[in-house]
């Protein structure tokens, strides 16, 4: 009788408590990558906790070149985001909107570098350079960067315009908008979630991409290819003070975002 | 109908729509008066909608030319014709609030004070303390006076209207076919209407054309089509009729007379839309409501002079108002004859001889070469 009421309490937030380990499961990795940043370690691997210290948050570029493929890094994904995201967007309203020949045989192709081995794409890339005798660097890698990132904003994108009733175009047509103005008041706010998501996507894909970029970078050194690259000579405590800034720049990001689109929300009902 | 300024028709010449072997509308002649209220009625792929986006703009005739007044528009684009649609599913911006939607036309057209007109548009819908929401939190019938103030507010030549009503229940449906026509009647706008709900048609149109297979079947007042039907199609599609297969016997004076299963019927010579000479074939059409109902014993009070066609009760059911009878009668089987309640026959049970009896001139004749069910509502299309 006495443990009934446990088992029915368990009963009952069994959701809640499924829930909360699954999001213990999932940021448990970042806190201690967050931890990590304040570590002093003794020797060159930030493995194990040894004193709490803030030398690294002082000093993030104190590491020969870090700062320097981070900056990279980030060059690339914001090219390869814009670049992915203007491509891939008019590809998918052209396969959403038009009928065509060969209109199919796109639609799967562009799944390509979705489902193909990350290896195998980057193997062949690299063939295809060395045979045209293009110079590996930033341009090589830009160029794959964008090429694996369209997949995702095509489907990202398809998806919203899909969804979206052609009849808003003929309304606002109809409303005296011309085929410009159509597409600035109507049609892109309306697919610019889709947009939106498929360019956070692409950034996020690019900042973090190794197999393909190490394959087809030449000696340009990118962020993932120092971590790698450090890892195997010892890891210093800044690696995980870029982590854990990065996490909190997307997190505030995210929050952000919400809070926005809440207060729209609110405002619109008042 | 007021303001009858010369000029501001919507004229239709030899107008005609195909995509690739399917013809969608055959070259077709209209005139919509200026300030009229036009219902373009027929089963849906008549050729309703198609005609009415060629007025818009939205679909390009195949032949012919859409006048707007004197001004050719054949060719201009929908952003430059002074026309607005309201659409089937109303296609409110979904992330514009209500004014903003309403405010579009005007501020496409670079016209930067926009609140008065937005008020006073907001006023005509009665939608004032709505203008922040968004579309989708509005109901049905509020979303569908957006739609309709966007497009008045632009106050165009003609508001077109493409099933304005089609999502919306049975009851909301009826306030709002007496709101668009107090709106109309209010602002003077010509209104043309597409709708397949043939009652809707009759209540708000003050000219009805009726379409089928791309082709106008018959255009008038509602109460001409509906007494006076041209083919077996409007007979049916307009209300129900009993068609009856007849053949004619003689001309006498202004009258038909026609004889159907044993019995002899006369019609106004008038009020036929097929050839009459004697011997030929012709289908009788009477509405349901115009017949009477006597019991086979009361026969001889019936009086002299009316139409009469024995036959038995198969079904009865009571709606209130009215029952509904069918009969079967060697003239035809299932008739069917709509009774007021005023007097009720106990008599008159499924399985009883009654004799149908009517007057003369509420027959009408039509051509027996037509299919005699077309237009009849299937099952499937009732809403």
């Amino acid at each position: 009788m006495t443990h009934l009421p446990i088992l029915k309490w368990l009963r009952r937030n069994l959701v809640v408590i499924g829930g909360l380990a699954t999001l213990a499961y999932l940021i448990l990795p970042n806190v201690v990558v967050m931890v990590f940043s304040f570590n002093k370690p003794n020797g060159r691997f930030n493995y194990s906790w040894t004193r709490f210290s803030t030398d690294a948050w002082k000093d993030p570029c104190g590491v020969a070149d870090m700062c320097g493929s981070l900056s990279l890094s980030l060059q690339i994904a914001f090219w390869a985001t814009i670049g992915a995201t203007v491509l891939g967007t008019m590809i998918a309203f052209a396969l959403v909107r038009y009928r065509f020949r060969a209109r199919g045989a796109i639609n799967s192709l562009i799944f390509l570098p979705m489902a193909m081995p990350e290896v195998v794409m980057a193997a062949s890339l690299l063939t295809l350079f060395l045979n045209m005798g293009a110079q590996l660097g930033f341009w090589t890698i830009l160029i794959a960067h964008i090429m694996f990132c369209l997949s995702f904003v095509v489907t990202a994108v398809k998806a919203r315009v899909m969804s979206m009733d052609p009849r808003l175009e003929e309304a606002a047509r109809d409303l005296y908008a011309g085929p410009a103005q159509t597409f600035l008041r109507v049609t892109l706010p309306i697919a610019s979630p889709g947009i939106a998501a498929g360019a956070l996507l692409a950034f996020a894909l690019s900042f973090d991409d190794f197999i393909i970029t190490n394959f087809n970078a030449g000696s340009t050194v990118t962020f993932p290819m120092f971590v790698w690259g450090s890892a195997q000579r010892g890891t210093p405590v800044q690696i995980n003070v870029i982590g854990t800034a990065m996490f909190i720049v997307a997190v505030v990001v995210v929050t952000a975002g919400q809070f926005i689109a809440n207060r729209r929300k609110n405002s619109a009902k008042a | 109908m007021t303001d009858s300024t010369a000029g501001g028709d919507v004229r239709l010449t030899g107008i005609s729509k195909t995509y690739g072997s399917f013809t969608a509308v055959h070259p077709l002649e209209l005139t919509v008066p200026q300030g009229s209220f036009f219902a373009l009625l027929g089963a849906s792929g008549c050729g309703k909608t198609t005609t009415l986006r060629m007025i818009a703009g939205l679909e390009e005739p195949t032949t012919g030319t859409v006048f707007l007044g004197d001004k050719d528009v054949t060719d201009l684009p929908p952003y430059k014709r002074p026309v607005n649609t309201v659409f089937q599913s109303y296609a409110l911006f979904p992330h514009l609030n209500v004014t903003e939607n309403i405010a579009f036309g005007l501020r496409r057209r670079g016209i930067k004070s926009v609140k008065k007109q937005v008020d006073d548009m907001l006023e005509l819908v009665q939608l004032g303390d709505f203008a922040q929401r968004k579309p989708h939190q509005l109901s049905g019938g509020q979303q569908q006076r957006v739609a309709v103030a966007r497009a008045l507010i632009n106050h165009p030549q003609v508001l077109l209207l493409d099933e304005p009503l089609g999502a919306l229940d049975l009851k909301l449906r009826r306030q709002m076919q007496l709101e668009l026509k107090r709106i109309q009647t209010e602002v003077g706008i010509t209104f043309v209407h597409v709708t397949h709900d043939q009652e809707e048609a009759m209540t708000m149109a003050d000219t009805v054309a009726v379409m089928s297979g791309g082709r106008v079947e018959q255009l008038g007042a509602p109460a001409e089509l509906y007494e006076n039907p041209k083919t077996t199609f409007v007979a049916n599609f307009l209300g129900t009729s009993n068609l009856i297969e007849a053949e004619v016997v003689e001309k006498s004076g202004e009258d038909v007379v026609v004889t159907a299963g044993g019995a002899k019927l006369r019609l106004p010579g008038g009020r036929c839309s097929a050839a009459t000479s004697s011997g030929g074939k012709l289908l009788v059409g009477v509405r349901p409501e115009k017949i009477s109902l006597a019991h086979r014993d009361d026969e001889g009070a019936v009086a002299d002079g009316r139409n009469r066609v024995t036959g038995r009760i198969v079904d009865s059911s009571f709606i209130g108002v009215s029952t509904q009878y069918l009969v079967d009668s060697p003239a035809g089987s299932g008739l069917s004859v709509y009774e007021q309640n005023i007097e009720r026959d106990t008599r008159l049970v499924p399985g009883a001889e009654v004799v149908l009896h009517w007057n003369p001139a509420h027959t009408f004749g039509l051509d027996a070469a037509q299919a005699k069910d077309a237009g009849v509502e299937k099952v499937e299309d009732a809403a």
